[in-house]
């Protein structure tokens, strides 16, 4: 058992760390060039030579292109007009018709936003050439924004993957485990016997949460010595800190797993609704949809899931190297969850039937 | 007085597990309860050790109630369920010591009473527990009821699933624990195991149809009993549930026990009947009761199959 449970999860944080990614690759591009001039062709070498585009197939009208993405062939599709290049020079105005693959909504955006980035580009080269001498005094100001992404500089995903996956293997595990624990014993029958001896409710718990808790601070130790060897994942902050929240942190989970394992008769109850919360704690985390992105209502929700905050101050130590007392909110709020938890696990763990 | 029942009922929704039961076991008593599946022996057992609380009535354990004492019950009696409840990836060793240091106790304090049981399985105290013999596994679980010393001992139906043998060595070890001073409880299906106690309830549909010693149960019985063979076991059968005079039969071993209802009963008269309907080897001899034939008498009310023919 002991090797299962520490080697599924570090093949999991290998895995999701590498795979789970919001950079979109390999688009699947095609194009209609109505105008075939020196200028349309150039727009299609930008696309052919950015790394995110697989430049596939020149369609010659709109009804290919159309069967072409209902087959899945192609991602994306820009269709050049006619007189793209006479209507630029004449005009300095034009119409580029873009259509994308919407099925994945999150991928679609991000393919918008890399095709707007291409031809913003373009055009920016394009007006210094089309531009005449006469017109130099009319040239108009662009303004120019040079992003800084602190703290992750070049946005590298992993960076900020990692300490949320190592967050979930750690939740994961310790509330499967707990959850599990108190139902299992109910079912081989051992609870009984266990029942009618002098040992008390709080030291019967204790010593039921006690091995998970260093089986969760163990699985953390490892997680983090992975998300430095394999991903060089930066640890600014102190290390103290984040195993010190991580043991409160723990508590939580564990407390919730015992309440789930003293309301429930058998182990498949338990692990559905462990699974139930587990869910819903993984997506209103923040790990993978900003929580400011959220309704209201759901934002109040993910007040009451820990995950959020383990998330958080995961991410505030080893990225931004807060210190104590940035943290001390969420520390504050984890503390709390964990006494009310771990209150009602011994409250509600009766030794009558 | 080491248990004293008054007057305990308990139901589970519209089944009544217990109906106002009531006795005392002595101190130093080996005192059954003998009763069917489903006759409420365990739920009375789940009182008795303050797992369950009953609707009504009161009981006491050694003295201390079992609802308001049941931290102090818990210090003083040993109990072993019907299922096999030890850890079964712990060793038989490792449960030992663990059951003992929940009691607050070390193995090597109260050795001296679960030594001769724990001798025979020591060549085995590296094994774990889920992986010893229903025979041994069972001698662990007396083990670790009896670590810290208890004053009354409950056992559920210990017996069940074990080899005639061991079930047999079982109650010789509980003669023994007896003689040291425990009250014992125990409770089984096997009324042949019912003997070997001092006093035995039988129970049946959460009721208390007799309490006694077993000799005085089978001394109650009514009517002189027979041993009744014939070459053909189920013709045999037939015909006796068919002969109009019958009081009671069933198979019992290679004979069937036979009562009558006339009181002046030859056997030469059944002998005929019985060749009448082409048996041979036909024997008839009278033989002793039962503890099962006289819990088959006390129950027989609700077994109506037999006593319709009775009403014919």
């Amino acid at each position: 058992m002991l090797p299962i449970i520490f080697v599924l999860p570090l093949l999991q944080l290998i895995i999701l760390s590498n795979a789970a990614t919001f950079e979109v690759k390999n688009i699947k591009f095609g194009y209609i060039d109505n105008d075939q001039s020196s200028t349309s062709r150039a727009l299609i070498e930008k696309f052919n030579a950015s790394t995110y585009f697989d430049v596939l197939t020149d369609f010659s009208s709109e009804a290919f292109s159309n069967a072409a993405m209902l087959k899945g062939e192609v991602d994306v599709v820009v269709e050049i007009p006619r007189y793209f290049e006479r209507d630029l020079q004449k005009e300095k105005h034009i119409n580029l018709g873009v259509t994308i693959n919407a099925i994945d909504g999150a991928a679609a955006g991000v393919e918008n936003v890399y095709i707007t980035q291409i031809v913003q580009d373009f055009n920016q080269h394009l007006k210094v050439d089309l531009m005449q001498i006469s017109d130099k005094q009319v040239q108009p100001i662009n303004i120019e924004t040079i992003p800084l992404f602190w703290y992750n500089e070049t946005l590298n995903y992993k960076t900020f993957m990692v300490p949320g996956i190592l967050v979930l293997l750690v939740t994961m595990i310790t509330l499967f485990l707990s959850g599990m624990n108190i139902v299992r014993e109910k079912e081989i029958g051992t609870l009984e016997q266990i029942n009618v001896t002098p040992i008390k409710k709080s030291q019967f718990i204790i010593g039921k949460l006690f091995p998970f808790w260093v089986i969760g601070m163990g699985l953390l130790t490892i997680g983090l010595i992975i998300a430095k060897i394999i991903f060089d994942v930066p640890m600014v902050g102190s290390l103290a800190l984040m195993y010190f929240y991580t043991s409160i942190y723990i508590l939580v989970i564990l407390g919730i797993g015992l309440f789930i394992s003293n309301f429930t008769d058998t182990q498949q109850q338990a692990m559905f609704i462990a699974w139930f919360f587990m869910v819903i704690f993984i997506l209103m985390s923040g790990l993978f949809t900003p929580i400011e992105s959220m309704p209201k209502w759901a934002q109040i929700i993910t007040e009451f899931n820990p995950i959020k905050y383990f998330v958080e101050v995961m991410r505030m130590v080893m990225l931004k190297g807060s210190g104590f007392m940035d943290i001390l909110p969420q520390l504050l709020k984890t503390l709390l969850y964990a006494l009310v938890m771990n209150g009602l696990a011994v409250w509600s763990y009766k030794k009558t039937t | 007085m080491s248990i004293s029942v008054s007057n305990i009922s308990k139901s589970y929704k519209d089944v009544k597990a217990l109906q106002n039961i009531s006795f005392e076991v002595n101190e130093g008593e080996l005192f059954g309860l003998i009763g069917p599946d489903g006759a409420g022996k365990t739920t009375l057992f789940r009182i008795l050790t303050t797992l369950l609380f009953a609707d009504e009535g009161s009981a006491t354990v050694a003295d201390y109630n079992v609802v308001a004492d049941y931290k102090k019950i818990r210090n003083n009696v040993g109990y072993m369920p019907g299922k096999f409840s030890l850890y079964q990836d712990l060793t038989v060793e490792e449960n030992l010591s663990f059951f003992a240091t929940i009691f607050g106790t070390t193995i090597e304090e109260n050795y001296d009473l679960i030594k001769e049981i724990y001798l025979q399985i020591e060549p085995f105290k590296n094994r774990r527990a889920g992986k010893l013999s229903g025979g041994m596994k069972q001698k662990l679980a007396l083990c670790c009821a009896l670590i810290h010393k208890p004053k009354v001992l409950f056992l559920d139906e210990p017996t069940t699933g074990v080899d005639p043998v061991s079930r047999k060595e079982f109650w010789e070890m509980l003669k023994r624990l007896q003689q040291k001073g425990i009250t014992i409880l125990v409770s089984t299906p096997y009324m042949d195991e019912a003997e070997l106690c001092d006093r035995i309830a039988l129970l049946q549909d959460g009721k208390i149809l007799e309490i006694d010693t077993p000799q005085a149960i089978i001394n109650h019985y009514p009517k002189p009993i027979f041993n009744v063979g014939a070459n053909n076991m189920y013709q045999l059968i037939n015909s006796l549930n068919d002969y109009e005079y019958n009081h009671s039969v069933y198979p019992f071993g290679e004979f069937v026990h036979y009562t009558d209802n006339r009181s002046d009963f030859d056997p030469k008269t059944l002998k005929d009947y019985l060749e009448s309907k082409n048996l041979t080897d036909v024997v008839i001899e009278k033989t002793v009761a039962t503890i099962e034939d006289t819990f088959m008498e006390l129950a027989k009310p609700s077994f109506s199959k037999t006593s319709e023919h009775n009403v014919k």
